[in-house]
């Protein structure tokens, strides 16, 4: 019994006992529902899964069902974020545990009866449970932003600090955080108030089936920015994470977050003015233009500072040395080269779309653009992916030949698959119409390979988590140790602080 | 060397993948007769039907029919030769517009009255004047000409005409004073009235689709082993029950009868819808997934677009 309480306090009372079953959940969701589209289909294995899990699927109801799953990963990844962010940010222990808790009660909830009710049947037990499950996620939001006050005077900085701050002392990367935690509550809000007309004169669609209605409704409009600006903040939220990760701190940083800060609050706005303002993609263009040099602050940061750990020992480093620096740890600088290459495949294509969205796009059947579209948000969304485990297989404790192979293939396997996915959806420009046989063939080949391949790794590690867990004192019982150490740390220094708050208190009254 | 054996794998599976494959108009089929006459008429009776995804019953007062398979190469080339003589439609250069960008392209072209222009945020303009029916001139096209009369590639003479724009679809149901058939009016004779278990049939057929219910994307039907999985147009109600050199065939018909209304070729629509001038397209093609042949769903482009999966049908 002990052994069994043992396991469940280290994977949901510790941050990387939470994080693997995270990533466990939207694994297995992957494996399950994987099967139910593209290549799989072909093979004859969504039959197989859907008789074997008894699913039952009907095609009226298959956008449904798809947003359903959308919103269950989305919660997942949400929770993975949290996690991360409640580790590395200073707030007080209960605030962590709070948050932590209602966090994983709330994305659990939505995923199983989320899950349940669309793929299942329609109970609406399941999809009122769902809501709670959603609630709570929402719930932990504020929970966190709460924890996170940037105004609190025990997390302003120094005046000499090297990170961003303002003159006051308060932390701008903190804001940083918050102000995208209250943009994604206000953009959750958002989504809600919608949701709450579904089946009361709102009907379930799929945001790229809209994109050529000249008038779509406002509940419609407020849809379309929800997910526009979820998915970004998303990927706002793991490039602050990853930049805690990096320690990144100095010039840059005291440029970059004041950046971010601003990005975030102009690409919410554009994104969910889009309801009532004609001209709310020059707000989210000039809000994103902020984001983006944000990032790229980042990764000339860490490149940087790779290339300097790298070469420390050396007078003066050949340019093939500092490459070999900058290559030598896959999981250090991937996440900067992930946020490159997504300029190729999302930012780009983005961008060339609205540029020629008259002369080409609209000249294409709806079909293609609605490819192209989904493209590159399902890239943008595997990329963020791709970070977190990156950030995650550091965590724990990944080294050597093992820690190359994990990076190097999540790295290039995912840029073939993406890169291939992004070349598929403007094969127009390439190939004719009649001659696209060839093109379809490779493409489609090479994505699924960069995919599977990065799929079977995700596997092996997490088989090998799992293989660790019913060790007695595997990685699992290290990591805990350590975090709880870490912990009772932090701890010590909190109730040091408070005892000196509080003896501080009393010599004032008592005089 | 494990190395390099893992990157050679990769290598090898990449230039096997790149083998050319062959394109839609490269090689030519057998003929297949199905015994689905493209001459006749199935009749939609007036009355309720649910329309649309979320099934909203929407009424059709008054009775029409419907082609019940989409125009054949033979048709179009009858109609070629017929409209040529008369003067109806010419021959040679024209200017093609969309969008932004303005091309010349060879073909068949005729007369088009434009359509009424509101400025509206990326509305496309479509002008009165001569507009492309047939690039005859395009890879793909399955008629020849010789010594100005126009007919079928034999092979294909009983495939869906493709190749084929909004403008010629719409003049050739013009032609003999019919008409394209509206998003109603088509998804009526494709889903019919019958409601199961609250839904409307969200296939021709019924519930369900199988490989051998209609030609799409990787359906393994009777010509993709020649053309690859994009595979190509088949017979006009190839879909009939029957079984054509051991593939079997699963009666795909719709409930008032009409074939191909999934699969095999997307069909222009007659509607115009203010503020946009995109032209629907409905039933999915050789090149689509099946959930992209739900009657529901639909597609779009310019009423300047031909592709090797766009065909049409008429209505009266």
């Amino acid at each position: 019994m002990q052994t069994l309480t043992k396991r469940l306090d280290y994977l949901f009372r510790s941050t990387r006992g939470l994080t693997l079953v995270a990533i466990a959940v939207v694994s297995i969701i992957t494996a399950i529902y994987g099967t139910l589209s593209g290549p799989m289909v072909e093979w004859g294995v969504r039959d197989i899964t859907v008789n074997i899990l008894g699913m039952k699927l009907l095609e009226a109801e298959r956008e449904g069902r798809i947003i359903m799953l959308y919103h269950t990963i989305a919660m997942t990844i949400l929770a993975i974020e949290i996690y991360f962010m409640t580790e590395i940010l200073p707030m007080k222990s209960h605030e962590q545990v709070t948050i932590n808790a209602t966090m994983t009660s709330g994305y659990l909830m939505a995923v199983i009866f989320g899950l349940l009710f669309a793929y299942w049947g329609h109970n609406f037990t399941y999809h009122g449970l769902f809501l709670v499950g959603q609630s709570l996620v929402f719930f932990a939001g504020i929970l966190f932003m709460a924890a996170l006050w940037p105004w609190k005077k025990e997390y302003r900085l120094e005046k000499d600090s090297p990170y961003a701050h303002t003159k006051g002392g308060i932390d701008l990367e903190r804001m940083a955080f918050f102000i995208m935690a209250l943009a994604a509550i206000i953009s959750a809000s958002f989504g809600a108030v919608t949701g709450s007309f579904w089946g009361n004169g709102h009907e379930t669609f799929l945001g790229e089936d809209l994109i050529r209605v000249p008038h779509k409704t406002y509940l419609q409009k407020a849809i379309i920015g929800h997910l526009h600006i979820m998915l970004t903040l998303v990927a706002v939220g793991i490039t602050l994470i990853v930049g805690r990760w990096m320690k990144f701190k100095g010039i840059l940083q005291k440029i970059a977050m004041p950046l971010m800060v601003i990005g975030v609050i102009g690409t919410t706005t554009g994104a969910l003015s889009v309801v009532w303002l004609e001209w709310a993609h020059t707000i989210i263009y000039v809000g994103s233009t902020f984001i983006m040099l944000a990032a790229l602050m980042y990764v000339i940061y860490t490149w940087d500072l790779l290339i300097k750990e790298g070469t420390a020992g050396i007078e003066k480093p050949t340019f093939l040395q500092k490459v070999g620096a900058l290559l030598k740890d896959p999981l250090k600088f991937g996440p900067g080269w992930q946020m490159v290459f997504m300029n190729f495949t999302v930012s780009g294509v983005g961008i060339f779309m609205a540029v020629k969205l008259d002369e080409i796009f609209r000249v294409w059947p709806h079909r293609e653009e609605r490819i192209t579209l989904t493209g590159h948000w399902h890239i943008l969304a595997a990329l963020i992916a791709t970070i977190i485990l990156m950030y995650y297989a550091d965590l724990s404790g990944l080294k050597g030949k093992v820690r190359k192979w994990f990076g190097w293939l999540l790295i290039i396997m995912s840029d073939i698959a993406f890169a291939s996915a992004t070349i598929f959806s403007m094969k127009r420009l390439f190939v004719d119409e009649i001659n696209q046989q060839g093109a379809v063939n490779t493409l489609m080949l090479l994505m699924d390979l960069g995919l599977g391949i990065i799929l079977v790794t995700l596997a092996i590690f997490l088989l090998w988590r799992l293989y660790d867990l019913f060790q007695e004192k595997g990685y699992w019982f290290k990591e805990f140790a350590a975090e709880k150490r870490l912990n009772a740390e932090a701890e010590l220094i909190e109730q040091k602080r408070k005892m000196e708050e509080l003896n501080a208190i009393l010599k004032e009254t008592s005089e | 060397m494990k190395q390099t054996l893992f990157i050679l794998t990769l290598i090898a599976l990449t230039v096997a993948a790149c083998v050319p494959a062959p394109s839609v108009g490269a090689i030519t089929p057998p003929y297949v007769d199905t015994g689905i006459d493209p001459e006749s008429w199935a009749l939609i009776p007036a009355g309720e039907f649910p329309y649309g995804q979320h099934d909203h019953m929407t009424n059709v007062d008054y009775d029409y029919e419907m082609m019940v398979t989409d125009v054949t190469n033979e048709q179009y080339a009858s109609f070629l030769n017929a409209a040529l003589a008369d003067g109806t439609v010419s021959k040679g250069e024209v200017d093609v517009e969309a969008g932004e960008q303005v091309w010349q392209e060879v073909g068949i072209y005729g007369y088009y009255p434009g359509d009424s222009f509101d400025g509206y945020k990326h509305e496309e303009e479509i002008k009165a004047g001569d507009k492309l029916f047939l690039p005859t001139q395009a890879e793909g096209v399955r008629l020849t000409e010789t010594n100005g009369i126009f007919s079928s590639i034999p092979e294909y003479a009983n495939h869906p005409v493709t190749m084929v724009t909004w403008f010629g679809a719409n003049a050739y149901c013009e032609y003999y004073g019919w008409h394209l058939p509206t998003e109603i009016e088509w998804e009526k004779a494709a889903r019919g009235t019958e409601m199961v278990n609250g839904y409307g049939f969200p296939f021709p057929w019924g519930g369900h689709i199988e490989r051998n219910n209609a030609n799409y994307y990787s359906s393994s039907d009777l010509f993709e082993k020649m053309f690859g999985k994009l595979g190509n147009t088949t017979p006009v109600g190839l879909y009939n029950g029957k079984t054509y050199d051991g593939y079997e065939t699963l009666d795909s018909a719709s409930p008032f009868g009409l074939y191909d209304m999934a699969g095999n070729v997307w069909q222009w629509m007659g509607d115009d819808y203010p503020d946009q001038h995109y032209r629907m397209l409905r039933g999915g093609s050789f090149y689509s997934y099946a959930v992209d042949l739900r009657v529901w769903k639909n597609n779009s482009a310019g009423p300047q677009y031909y592709s090797p999966q766009v065909g049409f049908r008429c209505a009266r």
